[in-house]
């Protein structure tokens, strides 16, 4: 188990180094910064003056290196427009978009997995077919458009809840039910056919032979065969919740990390998108490094690998 | 001799898309303390249906149903999950074909061991270790404290069916099923699994129905032996009658596949049945071997194939019997030395 950490860590490591050395170089080749920063209308020698001053005439592997660096020291560069800290501005705004993603995800588990099983142990019945209907309902609809709707009736009708800003949990609820839902359907499905799948299997049918209750069998040896797939599922919508919460944030007018990203790339605010783009490669590479190491856990297979 | 198991007129049917697959049709047997029962077939002629409707094991789709089927004086058929769940592993217990795929990958071999005996019996973990320890020197593998925090994946196929079948005796159960037990090993282990069983059962006495193909295993294991086709039984007898005078055309069939010292000649080519088991799904009737049966008449077709008694522990299913009335004295018979 140490030998299989070890050696998936220094694989996130690796991962993370390419990430950022990949999407540094990305940013750069799909525009000139300086005439970005420079801005409308700027002469020739204005735009080499910026160019020189911020170092952008230096080849990019020597940009890149100092950047990484700064980065490594917590020194994400200075956002040009707001003549804020990136880091600051980050710090901020993580909070938030923490908040909903975890939250979301722990919603959308709490209602998939539960609704999985029931759905794998009592096929084609009436409870599956709820449970069906509610994954193809949370698979169809847009979730900015059941974002409003929720507005609309829980916000503006009964007024129980408010319906922006990121002050109290109750402004989190809707956003965190409108985004956890859109994640609802595919571990639901992923839980109900892994649960028939191994209670179908041999090794099921040798516990029921011991005579092992049903809730020992459903629980013990069943569900911890089933949620092995679920596991890297769930690291990636988390991952996905964080960096693609854009569309649920605007609808509730959070200030997360997603918003800002959308508006640093509108003004080609290139530090800012380069520290964004650099943390959610890190999140997404240590979701999956903790997604590994729960399965390995779960699973003796894997930690031999 | 007590009887441990009763079966009578065991029906299994299989609810498909395609139609009611009657897979198991009219099956009874019993079985007495410390008998070894082997049931033989082709695959897919009911004999692992009967096993597992007997256990309340069936998959799914599958319903049974029966005029008697007791366990130690017990009825089966209207006892509940709960009153299965009790008898199952203390009092029967079952080990199947894949030794392979039957562990629950997850969980250490002693977890599973340990489970199978502390969901019937209040003992601690640590008698219960002992217990497994004891159990697993018992089918003969050695340094087995180590081998309890081992995972299945860890051991060999020969390994895991013998931690199968010590699962399987955890609880001290008076009947066992033995699915194919051998069927996925290689042969040297297989003959090791097999004399394995064997002393176990002799030394606990128990009940045991073997499940099998393959007649090498049948002759030296069983005592008595019910031979299945399509899912009813075509033939019985003790394992002398059902060797050296077989009297169902399909048993003769099988013997003449198989190569017997001292009766096969060098160069003797071996006999095997045309044609396909038929898939059981409908309405059924007359012999449901007539179509491969090189003995067949117009009347294998005409009505249901009674079971004609010889006498008790003889029968066979076939327009033959009605010829043949006189009984064959089974004492007279020499069992073929050969295996």
């Amino acid at each position: 188990m140490l030998i299989y950490t070890l050696k998936r860590l220094g694989l996130a490591v690796l991962v993370t180094v390419s990430v950022s050395f990949v999407s540094f170089m990305l940013i750069r080749v799909s525009g000139d910064p300086a005439i970005a920063l420079a801005g409308e209308g700027a002469s020739q020698e204005e735009i080499e003056f910026v160019r020189v001053q911020y170092g952008f005439d230096r080849p990019l592997i020597v940009q890149y290196i100092e950047w990484a660096g700064r980065a490594l020291h917590g020194d994400l560069g200075e956002s040009p427009y707001l003549n804020q800290p990136v880091a600051g501005m980050l710090k901020e705004r993580m909070g938030v978009t923490m908040t909903l993603g975890v939250s979301a995800l722990t919603f959308a588990m709490v209602l998939s997995i539960p609704l999985g099983v029931l759905a794998a142990i009592r096929p084609n019945t009436w409870i599956d077919r709820i449970a069906l209907a509610i994954s193809v309902m949370g698979q169809a609809m847009p979730s900015f458009w059941f974002g409003l709707i929720m507005i609309i009736f829980f916000g503006v009708h009964l007024r129980w809840l408010p319906i922006s800003g990121s002050d109290t949990w109750k402004h989190f609820l809707m956003p965190t039910v409108a985004l956890g839902y859109y994640a609802t359907p595919a571990i639901m499905r992923l839980v109900r056919s892994g649960m028939l799948e191994v209670l179908a299997s041999d090794h099921i049918r040798t516990a029921r032979a011991k005579g092992l209750r049903w809730p020992k069998i459903l629980f013990k040896h069943a569900l911890r065969n089933a949620i092995i797939p679920v596991v890297a599922v769930a690291a990636v919508q988390l991952g996905f919740m964080l960096g693609g919460s854009i569309v649920i944030e605007s609808v509730f007018a959070l200030n997360g990390l997603g918003n800002l990203a959308w508006v640093s790339i509108a003004r080609s605010d290139l530090p800012v998108v380069q520290a964004i783009v650099l943390m959610l490669a890190i999140i997404y590479v240590f979701l999956t490094f903790v997604s590994d190491l729960i399965n390995a856990f779960l699973d003796p297979r894997i930690r031999n690998v | 001799m007590t009887t441990l198991l009763e079966v009578q007129e065991l029906n299994v049917d299989l609810h498909l898309p395609a139609g009611t697959l009657h897979a198991v049709r009219g099956v009874s047997f019993n079985v007495q303390k410390g008998e070894t029962l082997s049931l033989v077939g082709e695959s897919g002629c009911g004999k692992s249906m009967t096993a597992l409707a007997v256990m309340d094991l069936l998959p799914r789709a599958a319903t049974r149903n029966a005029k008697i089927l007791k366990f130690e004086g017990q009825d089966l058929i209207s006892a509940d999950e709960n009153a299965m769940a009790t008898i199952r592993g203390s009092g029967m217990a079952m080990i199947f074909q894949e030794p392979m795929t039957s562990l629950d990958p997850c969980y250490t071999v002693g977890n599973q061991l340990v489970e199978a005996i502390r969901e019937h019996q209040s003992m601690t973990l640590k008698e219960a270790r002992e217990r497994a320890v004891f159990l697993l020197e018992k089918v003969g593998i050695t340094g087995s404290s180590s081998r309890l925090k081992q995972y299945p994946h860890q051991l060999s196929g020969g390994l895991r069916q013998r931690i199968m079948i010590a699962m399987g005796l955890m609880c001290g159960p008076s009947f066992i099923i033995a699915d194919e037990p051998t069927t996925a090993l290689d042969v040297t282990i297989q003959a090791q699994i097999l004399a394995l069983l064997k002393s176990i059962q002799k030394e606990f006495n128990m009940g045991l129905i073997l499940i099998t193909h393959d007649l090498g295993v049948v002759a030296r294991m069983a005592d008595r032996v019910a031979v299945m086709y399509c899912g009813q039984i075509v033939e019985t007898g003790n394992i002398r009658e059902i060797f050296e005078n077989p009297l169902h055309p399909y048993t003769k069939g099988l013997m003449e596949c198989i190569p017997i010292p001292g009766k096969t000649k060098p160069g003797q080519e071996l006999g095997s049945i045309p044609g396909i088991v038929p898939t059981p799904i409908g309405d059924l009737w007359g012999c449901s071997f007539r179509n491969r049966c090189n003995l067949s008449e117009p009347r294998c077709a005409d009505k249901d194939m009674p079971l004609t008694e010889l006498w008790p522990g003889r029968a066979y299913r076939c327009v033959t019997a009605f010829n043949k009335v006189e009984p064959l004295s089974g004492e007279e018979l020499v069992c073929p030395k050969m295996y």
